[in-house]
C-alpha cells in the first residue's frame, strides 16, 4: 500500500525500567513522571502455552495476567522515553526479559525497611549488564541510611548511583531518572556535562 | 489440589500481582501467536492511509478497526493494548493479521533505540530537566 510523502515521522522510544519490591513505589514514580495517566498492559501467563500455536482446549485455569504499568515521557517530536513497571513478582521472568529487551537502563527502587525486597531486581539487571541506580525510596518512619550504607548492604558496585527520592513528588523523581540516564553515558566514558 | 473462595483451583503463582482467570485468547480464535511480525512492545504502528475502506478491510472484526482507528497517528504496540484494553500477546496476534493484509506498517525499534549515541543521552537529561 502507497504511503506516499506524509507519513507522520516514528519517533525513537527508549525504554527505562522501573524494578524493586511489592509496594515499593514502582507504580508512583511512573506516575509521578509521566505527562499520561499511567498506563496499564497485561500480558497472559499460560503454563500449558510454551510451545504451543493455539490455546484452544487449554483450560482457562491455567492462564493468568500479569500487569505491568507504564508512562511516557516526549523529549521532542522524535523522542520519547517510555517508562515500565516490572511485575512485582520476580517469578514473571518471561514479562520481564521482554521488557529488559533494548532497555536503555533500570531505576531500582528500595525501602530502607525492607531492602532485601530489591536483591533479585539488583541481581537480575547486573547479571544481565543493564546499567541500573538505586533509588531509595523515604518512607515515613523509616530510619534514614547514608547512600553509602545502602551500597554496602546490597553490595554494589563502587560506580552504581545511590539516590535518595521521594517518588510521590515529580521533581525527586525526575532526578533519579536523571542519574540513570548520566550513569548510561558515563558508563560510556563519555560523561553528560552537568549544566 | 486446594480451591479458593470461588472454587477454582488455587495455585501458588496466582497473588496480588495475578488478574481475574480469563480466557482472553477467545478474541483471536485461539490464536496465540501472529501470522507475521515481531511486534516489540515499543515497535510502532501505523494504519494505511484508507485501510478501514480498502477491500481487504472486509473481513475485520472490531478489535482489528479499533487498531486501525488508534493507529491514524504513530502509536506503540504497548500503547494499543493499554487503549484497548487487551493483552499484549492477543494485540500482537491482531496486528499480525494486519500486517499480513497489508493495512498496517510496522516499525521495529532502531538500533539507536537500544543504544542511544550520547548527543541523545543529552537531549533526554535536558528534556528530563526541562520537565
Ligand atoms: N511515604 C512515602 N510513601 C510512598 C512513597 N512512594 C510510594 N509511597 C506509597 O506507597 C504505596 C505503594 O506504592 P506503589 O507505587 O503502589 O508501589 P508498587 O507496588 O511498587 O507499584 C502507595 O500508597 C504510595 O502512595 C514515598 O516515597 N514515601
Ligand atoms: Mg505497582
Amino acid at each position: 500500500m502507497d504511503y506516499g510523502h506524509s507519513e507522520p515521522s516514528i519517533p525513537l522510544a527508549l525504554k527505562i525500567l522501573v524494578a524493586g519490591g511489592f509496594g515499593v513505589g514502582k507504580t508512583t514514580l511512573v506516575g509521578s513522571v509521566s505527562e499520561v495517566r499511567p498506563l496499564h498492559t497485561e500480558e497472559v501467563l499460560t503454563t500449558a502455552g510454551i510451545g504451543t500455536d493455539d490455546v484452544l482446549g487449554i483450560e482457562s485455569k491455567r492462564t493468568t495476567t500479569v500487569a505491568m504499568d507504564f508512562g511516557r515521557i516526549t523529549i521532542n517530536d522524535d523522542l520519547q522515553v517510555y517508562l515500565f513497571g516490572t511485575p512485582g513478582q520476580e517469578r514473571f521472568w518471561f514479562v520481564w526479559d521482554e521488557l529488559a529487551f533494548g532497555a536503555l537502563g533500570a531505576v531500582v527502587l528500595a525501602d530502607t525497611r525492607r531492602l532485601a525486597d530489591c536483591f533479585p531486581s539488583v541481581d537480575y539487571f547486573e547479571r544481565r549488564r543493564i546499567p541500573f541506580v538505586v533509588g531509595v525510596n523515604r518512607f515515613d518512619g523509616a530510619r534514614r541510611f547514608t547512600p553509602d550504607a545502602v551500597r554496602q548492604a546490597l553490595d554494589l558496585d563502587p560506580n552504581v548511583p545511590v539516590v535518595s527520592c521521594d517518588v510521590r513528588d515529580r521533581q525527586s523523581g525526575k532526578h533519579v531518572l536523571v542519574a540513570l540516564v548520566e550513569h548510561v553515558a558515563a558508563k560510556r566514558g563519555h560523561p553528560v556535562p552537568t549544566r | 489440589m486446594p480451591t479458593n473462595g470461588s472454587g477454582l483451583p488455587h495455585h501458588d503463582w496466582l497473588d496480588d500481582d495475578a488478574g481475574p482467570v480469563v480466557r482472553p485468547y477467545t478474541v483471536t480464535g485461539g490464536r496465540v501467536r501472529p501470522v507475521t511480525g515481531g511486534f516489540d512492545l515499543l515497535a510502532f504502528v501505523l494504519a494505511a492511509p484508507g485501510a478501514t475502506r480498502a477491500p481487504e478491510a472486509a473481513q475485520l472484526q472490531p478489535e482489528h478497526r479499533a487498531i486501525l482507528a488508534l493507529a491514524r497517528e504513530p502509536i506503540s504496540v504497548a500503547e494499543i493494548a493499554a487503549g484497548l484494553d487487551l493483552v499484549v500477546g492477543v494485540v500482537r496476534v491482531l496486528l499480525g493479521d494486519l500486517l499480513a493484509s497489508g493495512l498496517i506498517a510496522l516499525h521495529e525499534p532502531s538500533a539507536m533505540a537500544h543504544l542511544p549515541d550520547d548527543d541523545i543521552l543529552q537531549a533526554v537529561v535536558n528534556g528530563l530537566r526541562a520537565l
